[in-house]
Order: structure tokens, then C-alpha cells, then sequence
């Protein structure tokens, strides 16, 4: 490990010690944030990996259905049929923290029943409506997913970055210091030897002289 | 806060998710997908993007995966899934824990 560049004097090694007690303690509190990151994590994507699954079966059925409509309908037709759209998703968002990290939240607020279908009868298919209905069973799923997902995301990338600054905590910043305190203590030491010798050395040559 | 959701699809058939509130958008070509990814990340909360467009873009989905908003997911094509979900998911897993918990979970359910 390489030596930090500091002077072997008694108060970088106060300062020294200090630091290294921050450290040690950083690292324990990184190490507890990164392992309770990581439980928490392994639960979410496990739920996000079965609704994910959930969902995608929906969307692919909705998408397929309403091609298949589509197909029985004139382009035009169906264009305008579906151009003004008069329903909206009252959807509200806002974020809550886990471990920290902000994550979106969303809260879809309740429809009226999903057979109230925006366009005529007279336009669309029944196909059609069928494919729209699952499409309203789908929403608030995939709000849910994008909501989930999108915590795994962030999670992810927060327990990648804490994973990091633990590694460099135990491995690079705290074995630095503890080798420049071990470093300047020697040096003290040696500093304290060699004024002692030098000092009987003096006595020496006063007692010779004197006597 | 009020969201808006928006989808958007490699044909006419993400017209389905119009009629129940979202806005709908097409792309035919992955490069029309990415500028009007751009552009409607500036005001859209939650995006749906079919996986076959979010699989050639995903270098741009990528930029917005650190921030809360916007929440840009895939979703399966009429046609059915590629995978691209998935392996999202996986990635997210394995850049996390080291290891992939996911297909490993699937094996033993097999």
C-alpha cells in the first residue's frame, strides 16, 4: 500500500488517527446501508420480475387483439375513431424514499367502469372493444410495473455506487492511513532512540571531560 | 402532481392504449423513436416503449435510468416479447448483486 505524502510529526498522526477513525466508521455504516440495499433489492426485483411477466402477457394480448381488429377495419376508420381521445389517466405522482434513494410513486385514481368506451359503437369492432377493455385492466399494472421497475433501476445503480465507495474505504483509503501511522510512529520512535543516544553521548563527554 | 403516460409503438396498434387514456405515438424507424424519446421525456411521467424499439435505443433509455422521472419502460409488442425486459431486469440484478437471481430462480422452477 502506498504511504500517504505527509510529514512524520506528531500532529498529522492526531490528525491521522482521527481520520482513520471516520473512516472505519464510514465503512461500517456504508457496508450496513449497502447489505440493507441489497435485501431490500433482492425482494423488489423478485416482485418485479413475476409482475413484469404478468404484464407483458397483457400488453402482448391487447396489442395482438387489437391488431387483429384493426385488420377487419378501414384505416381511416379507425383513425378517427380513435383520434379524440376522451378519457385521461388521473394519474398523480410523486416520490418516496427508500434507503434514501428517491423513487417515483405512483397513485392511479380510480376509474369508472372500464366498459365506458370513448368512441361509437357504431365506428369499431367488438374486437376492438375487447382489446380496449384489457387495455384499461392492464393500466394499472403496468403503472405498478413502471413504478417497481423503475426502483430496481435506481436501487441498482445506488448499491453499485455504495458497493464501490465500501470497496475503497476498506481497500484502498484505510490501509493508506493505517501505513502512514505505522510509518510516522516509527519515525517518532527512531526520532526518540536517536536524541536519547545523542544525549548519553553528550553525558559521556562531559563526564570524560570533567573528570 | 399530475402525471402523463405515454406509449409508444413500432405500428397503429398501440392505438388501443389511446382509447383508455394514454397518448399514443408511432415510430416505424428505432432513430424517429430516440428524437421523440427525447422530446417526450421533457413532459411525460411514465413512458411505454414496445421492446423492439427500446432494444436498438437503448443507449438513450440508458441516460434516463438514474433519474426518478421520467420512468421509461418496455413492453412487449403485439407480435410478442424479445426479451429486452427481461433483460433489463437481469442487467439492474446482476450490476447489484454479482449475480443473476433471476434465471437462476427460473431453472429451478423447471
Amino acid at each position: 500500500m502506498t504511504r500517504l505524502n505527509v510529514n512524520p510529526t506528531r500532529m498529522e498522526l492526531k490528525k491521522l488517527k482521527a481520520r482513520l477513525k471516520t473512516a472505519q466508521r464510514g465503512h461500517k455504516l456504508l457496508k450496513d446501508k449497502t447489505d440493507e440495499m441489497v435485501r431490500r433489492f433482492s425482494a423488489i426485483v423478485r416482485e418485479t420480475k413475476r409482475l413484469r411477466d404478468e404484464t407483458e402477457r397483457d400488453v402482448e394480448n391487447v396489442l395482438r387483439r387489437f391488431s387483429l381488429a384493426r385488420g377487419l377495419m378501414k384505416r381511416a376508420d379507425i383513425e378517427l375513431a380513435f383520434s379524440i381521445p376522451s378519457v385521461s389517466v388521473d394519474l398523480d405522482c410523486s416520490t418516496k424514499s427508500i434507503m434514501n434513494v428517491e423513487v417515483p410513486k405512483f397513485t392511479l385514481s380510480e376509474r369508472g367502469s372500464a366498459a365506458e368506451l370513448p368512441y361509437s359503437y357504431v365506428d369499431v369492432t367488438s374486437e376492438a372493444d375487447y382489446a380496449v377493455i384489457l387495455a384499461g385492466q392492464a393500466l394499472a399494472k403496468l403503472i405498478r410495473l413502471a413504478e417497481l421497475e423503475k426502483t430496481t433501476m435506481m436501487l441498482a445503480e445506488e448499491i453499485d455506487k455504495s458497493k464501490r465507495r465500501v470497496n475503497a474505504l476498506e481497500y484502498v483509503m484505510i490501509p493508506n492511513i493505517e501505513e502512514t501511522i505505522r510509518y510516522i510512529s516509527m519515525k517518532l520512535d527512531e526520532n526518540e532512540r536517536s536524541g536519547l543516544t545523542r544525549l548519553m553521548k553528550v553525558k559521556d563527554m562531559i563526564a570524560e571531560r570533567n573528570g | 402532481m399530475k402525471g402523463k403516460t405515454a406509449i409508444i409503438g413500432d405500428g397503429d396498434s398501440v392505438l388501443a392504449f389511446r382509447a383508455v387514456g394514454m397518448d399514443a405515438y408511432g415510430a416505424d424507424h428505432p432513430e424517429k423513436a430516440r428524437n421523440l424519446l427525447k422530446k417526450l421525456a421533457k413532459t411525460y411521467h411514465i413512458i411505454l416503449i414496445t421492446d423492439v424499439l427500446a432494444k436498438e435505443i437503448d443507449d438513450t433509455l440508458a441516460q434516463y435510468a438514474s433519474a426518478a422521472y421520467p420512468v421509461i419502460i418496455p413492453v412487449p409488442s403485439g407480435s410478442g416479447g424479445n426479451g429486452y425486459g427481461d433483460a433489463v431486469l437481469r442487467r439492474a440484478c446482476e450490476k447489484a448483486l454479482g449475480v443473476d437471481i433471476l434465471s437462476r430462480g427460473d431453472k429451478k422452477d423447471h
